[in-house]
């Protein structure tokens, strides 16, 4: 689209590292191949989304207005994938390993902001930098500049090696036994288009913390995490990792387990290429549900994985790669471009006072902060990378990170130059008090562009930031303490599990309508690496989440103990007491004709909808049914969870089970009235006869996977289950549910005729 | 110099009143009536980010924004798709693209309006446009062109930023416009 691509391949010609430029070269010969119908579409999709170039809410060509669906009139071309019209603007990923970013990277992430997206640069969760709405005949010259300033896409999407992040505090923080920058560099560069990692069924995911307490790199929720460790060994300290495996969130999450609890360097990288070809040779391909590192492990079990990784290792022809790295690594360190000093008097200015009190942070060298630039909902301009770009240059040597909460941080600020550098950011709008706290509200996409996005997280963050923000340091310390994420769907891409209260997006039909809602989920743990994961307790409508926000924080600061922490609050006082105080919240829906707003989505005056709105030809009886059904089903697997708390894990899977099993039989007397959950053979033989051979319940993106949970539960009926898998098949059973919820909504929109009602 | 991808942004004459709901409001209606000469997809709503894009309407071979960059509101228009002519053809459909838009926004905000003084105008391709001193030079003289030929006022102040970083463009301050031609139409006939 833009009329200057060929111009940036020609002035960049020979400029580029030569493996850069031929990779990128070769994409755009297989664009236009694509272009020319002269490749195979699902080829070309993977092609482009390991390039980092992904799709967008609409790009299928049908957006709904809020009363109908509509074709959105892109010209008839081929496609860029299955239902990817060609012309549909896409999101372009950028990996930015650990994080780290220089001056003259910021600066061209900012013109092409401008120039090829809207101009906003978004950070993510996992410290990539994404632009929305990029064509795809763009990406190439987009490439050659990121990749003229050390900058690749590569592998930033598809099933490949994800970016390398990393603690943004590495090297700084006072807590880490050492610098582990280098050896994220070190595993980023040697994973990067290795051959033994393009054989994967699905993502994988690497992570690096320096230290265990904190949750800076987040290593439980990744397929490998390192965390950094010393220990003594004949009077010798040496440095090394704990290595962790098989960590994800997504719909069904997972806390990595640990592969060594010490790790010297330099096995770092070949037991990372042993994993890769492990998981490469036996990791599921068909089915993608089951198809990361972390179900290859529970299927193998952790020992069996063990060795069969440790025996690969073995057998690997040398590589001076593994070693090469480590030779000066210790000698690596960054370097201030001012001398330490000391804060200056700051004059009683409050607001600096507040952004001083959240948004620095000592290093371990003396006289240096770390300086957190909060960004809301994790978006900054084109003028504000630049002025980031030029405060990085005026007080440090171009030091600066991206972190997972979406923010940046500007390492090896002298204390002396607090105030000025205050200043600076204030005057470029990136002076937002509440780094980490409260107000710091991570959400993923959503439905914003997001293809999976089923309510507006990012809508829900900007309207709670703004509320919070309207209460400022009024708020108890407690509360500013906390941490919200947001997701607009189960995927967990706003890592809702581990957040303090994490809201996920999910649909209900009320009155005959469809209306956002948010699951609430609690028991996250952020601290220690995202050490355990929540649960959802009750799904609230999306208006009523600030409200739900309220009533769970007022009732903390109420009812909380001493000092008490809040994920220690929720285990005391346990969900059941914490679901009660949101029982209003779940009724007394206002009429759609006296409150429209209630069946909008925050920042959406569109009739809510997650696809054409359905025209009410259900029997208003089968309806009644099937919500009794499913409401009573929700409530089963909330007591699932309440015994689980309790550490009764074989009842929690047995209620956690019936729960299935009785969604399960409410979609099935949509068709056949007598079947019966006394008889769960028969809910099985009948489900899938009516609702999975018929591929009726198959979702759109998903497939068949949430009707495998209740398939394989079934099965597993009746036996043992510890603390561990009683948890997981919780959270199948709520995906399930939700899954057929979604089933039903779409059984609505067609007619139910359609679906072989008899 | 060949330039491609103009974008014209229309400053609000004064304070701007008119909540940015409402625009989003207009714009989604807009969207599903495809009533733009450009194909529209999608609204993006940026209220949060300060001095930002605001709200904005994402179309294939354009955007509309209610764009609050620089901390003035203003509509912008965005053109994405190369098109054929020369600069002056360019400029005038940019141009015109934005003016029809503040039009209709004016007519359905009786709040609201636009400036018949100032606006701003800007190339959008580094590659073809450098901010340089020689391409500032070039675009001065198109402005020039156009004010003249196209908005009928015998001068104008070009106000450009010379950070080489920047997009090549400037602030155009109409001067000694008769109070009768502020409340003209926007729109070219």
């Amino acid at each position: 689209m833009k009329a200057s691509n060929a111009v940036w391949k020609e002035r960049l010609r020979g400029q580029l590292p030569p493996q850069l430029a031929e990779e990128i070269d070769t994409f755009e010969t297989e664009i236009e191949l694509r272009s020319q119908d002269k490749a195979d579409e699902k080829v070309f999709a993977e092609t482009r989304l390991r390039r980092g170039v992904y799709g967008q809410r609409y790009d299928n060509g049908q957006r709904h207005d809020g009363t109908q669906s509509r074709d959105l009139p892109f010209a008839d071309k081929v496609t860029k994938g299955p239902h990817t019209m060609w012309d549909a603007p896409g999101m372009q990923r950028i990996k930015i390993p650990y994080g780290g970013l220089n001056p003259e990277q910021l600066e061209l992430l900012a013109e092409l902001a401008e120039e090829y997206s809207d101009g906003i640069a978004h950070v993510t969760t996992r410290q990539d930098i994404q632009l929305h709405f990029i064509h795809i005949e763009d990406t190439p010259a987009l490439m050659r500049r990121l990749a003229a300033v050390g900058i690749t896409t590569r592998e930033a999407c598809g099933n490949s090696v994800r970016n390398v992040t990393g603690c943004p505090y590495m090297g700084v923080c006072p807590d880490e036994p050492f610098d582990a920058t280098p050896y994220a560099n070190a595993l980023t560069q040697f994973l990067l288009g290795h051959p033994d990692a393009q054989n994967f069924g699905r993502k994988f995911k690497p992570s690096v913390s320096g230290c265990e307490q904190h949750a800076c790199g987040l290593a439980q929720m990744h397929d490998l995490g390192l965390v950094a460790r010393v220990r003594t060994l004949d009077g010798q300290e040496q440095r090394g990792f704990k290595v962790v495996v098989g960590g994800g969130l997504g719909a069904v999450p997972r806390q990595a387990k640990v592969f060594d609890e010490f790790m010297p360097p330099e096995e770092i990288l070949p037991v990372a290429q042993a994993i890769a070809r492990i998981f490469g040779r036996h990791g599921e391909k068909k089915m993608r549900s089951r198809a990361r590192l972390k179900f290859l492990i529970e299927k193998m079990g952790m020992e069996e994985f063990k060795t069969a990784v440790l025996e690969e290792r073995a057998k690997l022809p040398e590589d001076p790669r593994w070693t090469d790295f480590v030779r000066d690594i210790e000698n690596h360190e960054e370097q201030p471009l001012k001398p330490p000093g000391e804060l200056p008097p700051l004059n009683g200015n409050a607001r600096l006072n507040q952004w001083i009190k959240t948004n620095l942070r000592d290093q371990r060298q003396p006289g240096y902060v770390v300086a957190t630039i909060a960004l809301p909902l994790g978006d900054l301009t084109a003028d504000q990378l630049r002025a980031l770009a030029d405060i990085a240059r005026q007080f440090t040597r171009g030091t600066v990170r991206t972190t997972v909460e979406q923010n940046f941080v500007l390492r090896w600020v002298s204390k002396y130059d607090v105030p000025a550098l205050y200043q600076a950011l204030d005057a470029a709008g990136l002076s937002e008090p509440g780094a980490s706290n409260l107000l710091d509200i991570v959400a993923c996409p959503g439905t914003d562009t997001c293809k999976l996005g089923i309510s507006s997280s990012r809508g829900l963050a900007a309207e709670l930031r703004q509320r919070l923000a309207a209460k400022g340091v009024e708020l108890d310390q407690a509360l500013q303490d906390l941490h919200v994420k947001i997701s607009g769907c189960f995927n967990s891409c706003g890592q809702h599990h581990a957040a303090d209260i994490g809201f996920y997006g999910v649909s209900r039909t009320v009155q005959g309508f469809k209306v956002p809602h948010f699951q609430v989920v609690l028991g996250g743990q952020w601290e220690e690496n995202a050490g355990s994961y929540g649960l959802p307790i009750v799904a609230i409508p999306s208006k009523r989440i600030p409200r739900a926000l309220d009533l769970i924080t007022d009732y903390y600061l109420r009812e909380r103990q001493a000092d008490e922490r809040f994920p220690k609050f929720v285990g005391r006082i346990g969900k059941a007491k914490i679901r009660a105080v949101l029982d209003d919240l779940t009724k007394d829906a206002p009429a759609h004709e006296d409150e429209p707003d209630f069946y909008a989505d925050w920042g959406d005056p569109r009739q809510y909808s997650i696809g054409d709105i359905g025209k009410g030809e259900c029997a208003g009886e089968v309806v009644t049914q099937y919500e009794f059904e499913t409401t009573a089903a929700e409530r089963i697997v909330f007591e699932a969870q309440i015994h689980l708390e309790e550490g009764n894990a074989s009842q929690a899977a047995k209620d956690a089970y019936r729960a299935m099993i009785k969604s399960a039989k409410a979609l099935v007397q949509l068709q056949y009235d007598d079947v019966t959950e006394e008889d769960p053979d028969e809910v099985i033989d009948e489900f899938k006869e009516r609702y999975y051979d018929t591929e009726v319940f198959h979702d759109p993106y998903a497939g068949p996977k949430f009707a495998h949970y209740l398939f394989a539960a079934h099965e597993k009926a009746g036996q043992n289950y510890d603390a561990e898998s009683a948890h997981h098949l919780i959270e199948e059973s709520l995906l399930f549910i939700e899954a057929v919820h979604s089933c039903y909504n779409r059984i609505r929109s067609a007619g139910l005729s359609e679906a072989g009602a008899s | 110099m060949d330039f491609q991808h103009f974008n014209v942004k229309i400053f609000v004459e004064g304070e701007l009143t008119v909540d940015l709901q409402r625009f989003i409001e207009v714009f989604h209606s807009w969207v599903a009536e495809q009533s733009m000469d450009e194909m529209m997809i999608d609204i993006a709503d940026y209220r949060h980010v300060p001095a930002g894009p605001g709200v904005l309407m994402v179309g294939l071979e354009a955007d509309y924004s209610i764009d609050h960059n620089r901390s003035r509101f203003g509509l912008r228009y965005n053109r994405k798709a190369p098109l054929e002519g020369n600069n002056q053809d360019r400029l005038r459909q940019a141009y015109q693209a934005a003016a029809s838009a503040c039009t209709r926004l004016e007519a359905e905000f009786a709040e609201l309006k636009f400036s018949r003084r100032e606006l701003e105008v800007f190339v959008n391709d580094r590659a073809l446009a450098p901010n340089t001193e020689e391409a500032r030079d070039q675009l001065r003289t198109e402005i020039d062109t156009f004010v003249r030929d196209q908005l009928g006022q015998a001068d104008c102040e070009a106000q450009f930023n010379a950070d080489p970083r920047q997009l090549l463009g400037a602030v155009v301050t109409l001067s000694n416009v008769p109070e009768a031609d502020l409340e003209r139409p926007l729109v070219l006939a």
